[in-house]
């Protein structure tokens, strides 16, 4: 069936602001099919984001859409969606959005397992400013603010996720973009928090600087180097040095975090 | 005049929660923090049973971004705060004034800068709830002096608020936060209660951003079916992000046009013995109540003393002190503080008229006293 999704998007708005080459396209894209797949009622999708490339993506979209401040996408999301249960909310951050600045936030969002689907756009840089290092670049890449390569040691972003009480936590990249559809599909029927990590490619402030100028070589570096999870489980392939995985990373049960909410309603009431 | 249906013996925080809640606030995020978290504790108890939410989020940033999105879907959200607390909120201050959404902030002042004295009172933020968060923007800043007043200031600020589709500030003194006095407590049903301008117009023609530069445009709630973008960056009259010179114009000065256009409705200033007054004092919160006793002792010993005392900040009342430059009297204006307020005054003064400064910044209360030597002392 032909994917009819630029109806979820503000013509208006494009062309997009992003770079030639940039993955971001790609993610908008898997967001908007995902959408598709999901059907959720129009009026009932509200989109927030932070600040950063990424963070544009909510503005091309055709929904209540919320570009926020810069790693504060989440507790705005919190009050959102805990105002009005009924809302389906998404949540668009980069990696420096939301792992450092925003980490916090991350993490307690996490915790509470609010029902609120995050993706994560990880290009592995802070790419709106330039090309300075997050705290998911790896270990040795450069940055204009890493000349002499990486020295911090990184997060695993979904490992962070899965620790502070996540209960959907997927990773995928713009190669494997139909996995990142599934992931994001998988996220928002969780009730509960989902983190879905997007390892997408910058060439222009990332690939520059580490040996990656085109795109077509990061893609083929996000081809080599992500490894089903499954495929570990099953002990079909083992993890080298550099790789990670994606897939379904974690799910386990929780209660959510506004259905908890309700349980205080019905005490409060009784008293 | 508004008819008590009940004398209640209330703390400052606790009548400015209860207000809040009477005023139709039915979201609060917020975060512990000294003197001003019984107005938390008094909404996590309340705010359940009345179908309202409340969240204690992991730090102040946290909480006015959850408020601010709280009010997005249309509720009346508010949080309250201190110094240290309040500092971190600025920068969605700024982004509420921006996406022009309405929320009180209610900071509760103590002694800074830093953590300061936490438990002792201060009137240091007066500056920063003007000129706290960065840019050009409106402000809304409301003190009251007693207990009974927080109750109907808060009242004033939720409804100017949604009014205005902007943040208001409450700046509290630690002292009237924690005392306790009578509140005369109407019929919340009887309450005057405003609502944000919603949209009638179909989705095409809804300009979220729109209109003259003095205008209030209306605002849809998240889940209408508008399907509005709201962004922190410059944008025009549909939401959409801009860099042209005209639409940046354009929204700055309406933004702050909006508040400014409409001073009449917001600034607001008690005027006492000003009929034969040879001299004023003007000042505000705490510092009022030491300063009214003063003046009616000056007048006891021959000195007639009037006094001027904003409840509205910000907008500042610049036509009170207007008229009494005019009238030719010397103005003392003690604040709890190096001098903020008196820059104003000194401002709209304009060298016709003596002004004076008296400042207490030991975390102490001014005494009657030495408001009535520094009055006495002459200018």
């Amino acid at each position: 069936m032909p994917s009819d999704i630029i109806r979820y998007f503000r013509e208006e708005m494009l062309p997009h602001i992003w770079c030639p080459g940039c993955g971001n396209g790609i993610v908008l894209r898997d967001i908007a099919v995902a959408l598709e797949r999901l059907n959720l009622p129009r009026d009932k999708v509200v989109i927030v984001s932070g600040i950063g490339c990424s963070s544009r993506a909510a503005t091309y979209l055709d929904f209540d859409t919320v570009h926020t401040t810069h790693g504060r996408a989440l507790p705005f999301a919190t009050g959102i969606k805990m105002a009005k249960p009924d809302l389906h909310v998404f949540v668009i951050m980069g990696d420096g959005d939301a792992s450092a600045i925003g980490g916090n936030h991350l993490i307690h969002a996490c915790r509470r397992n609010i029902d609120l689907t995050a993706i994560v756009f990880n290009n592995s840089i802070y790419g709106m400013t330039g090309g300075q290092y997050s705290p998911l670049t790896a270990m040795g890449k450069k940055a204009t603010t890493a000349p002499y390569g990486m020295f911090e040691p990184s997060f695993d972003i979904c490992r962070v996720a899965e620790a502070s009480g996540a209960t959907f936590v997927g990773r995928s990249t713009t190669y494997h973009n139909q996995l990142l559809i599934r992931l994001i599909v998988e996220g928002a029927e969780n009730k509960g928090f989902s983190l879905i990590e997007a390892v997408t490619h910058c060439p222009t402030s990332y690939g520059r600087r580490n040996k990656l100028p085109a795109p077509s070589d990061m893609v083929r570096w996000q081809k080599e180097n992500a490894v089903l999870i499954n495929k570990i489980r099953d002990g079909a392939a083992q993890l080298k040095e550099g790789q990670f995985t994606i897939g379904v990373l974690h799910r386990h049960e929780a209660t959510e975090f506004t259905e908890a909410y309700m349980e205080v309603v019905r005490r409060a009431r009784k008293q | 005049m508004r008819k008590p249906i009940e004398i209640r013996l209330m703390q400052g925080n606790e009548a400015c929660a209860q207000a809040a809640l009477d005023a139709g606030v039915r979201f609060f995020a917020g975060y512990p923090i000294t003197p001003s978290t019984e107005i938390a504790e008094w909404m996590a108890r309340e705010l359940p049973a009345l179908g309202g939410k409340f969240i204690q989020m992991e730090d102040e940033i946290a909480s006015i971004s959850a408020v601010i999105g709280a009010s997005l879907t249309g509720a009346k959200a508010m949080t309250a705060t201190s110094g240290p607390g309040f500092s971190l909120m600025q920068e969605n201050i700024g982004y509420a004034c921006m996406i022009e959404i309405p929320c009180l902030i209610v900071n509760v002042q103590r002694g800074g800068p830093s953590t300061g004295r936490p438990t002792a009172p201060a009137q240091g933020d007066v500056m920063q709830s003007r000129w706290g968060t960065h840019g050009d923007h409106p402000a809304i800043v409301i003190t009251p002096w007693s207990v009974d007043e927080t109750y109907y200031l808060t009242v004033k600020a939720v409804n100017l608020a949604e009014r205005f589709r902007t943040p208001v500030i409450l700046l509290l003194d630690e002292v009237i936060a924690h005392l306790r006095e009578d509140v005369r407590k109407p019929d919340p049903r009887k309450l005057k209660l405003l609502e944000r301008p919603r949209p009638s117009r179909d989705r095409n023609r809804f300009r979220p951003f729109g209109g003259a530069l003095d205008e209030v445009p209306p605002i849809a709630d998240i889940g209408m079916g508008y399907r509005c973008n709201y962004t922190g960056l410059v944008h025009d009259e549909a939401g959409h992000p801009s860099n042209s010179p005209e639409v940046t114009d354009q929204l700055i000065r309406r933004l702050v046009g909006k508040v400014e256009a409409r001073r009449e409705e917001i600034v607001h200033w008690e005027e006492t013995f000003m009929e034969d007054a040879q001299v004023v004092v003007l000042a505000y919160g705490c510092s009022a109540r030491s300063a009214m006793r003063a003046v009616k002792t000056a007048r006891t010993q021959g000195l007639r003393a009037g006094m001027i005392r904003p409840t509205t900040l910000w907008p500042f009342p610049d036509k009170a002190v207007e008229k009494a430059a005019a009238m030719g009297l010397p103005v003392l204006v003690p604040e709890m503080n190096l001098g903020q307020i008196v820059l104003e005054v000194e401002r709209l003064a304009a060298g016709r008229v003596p002004v004076k400064r008296l400042s207490r910044v030991d975390g102490q209360l001014f005494t009657p006293d030495e408001i009535l030597a520094a009055l006495k002392e002459g200018f």
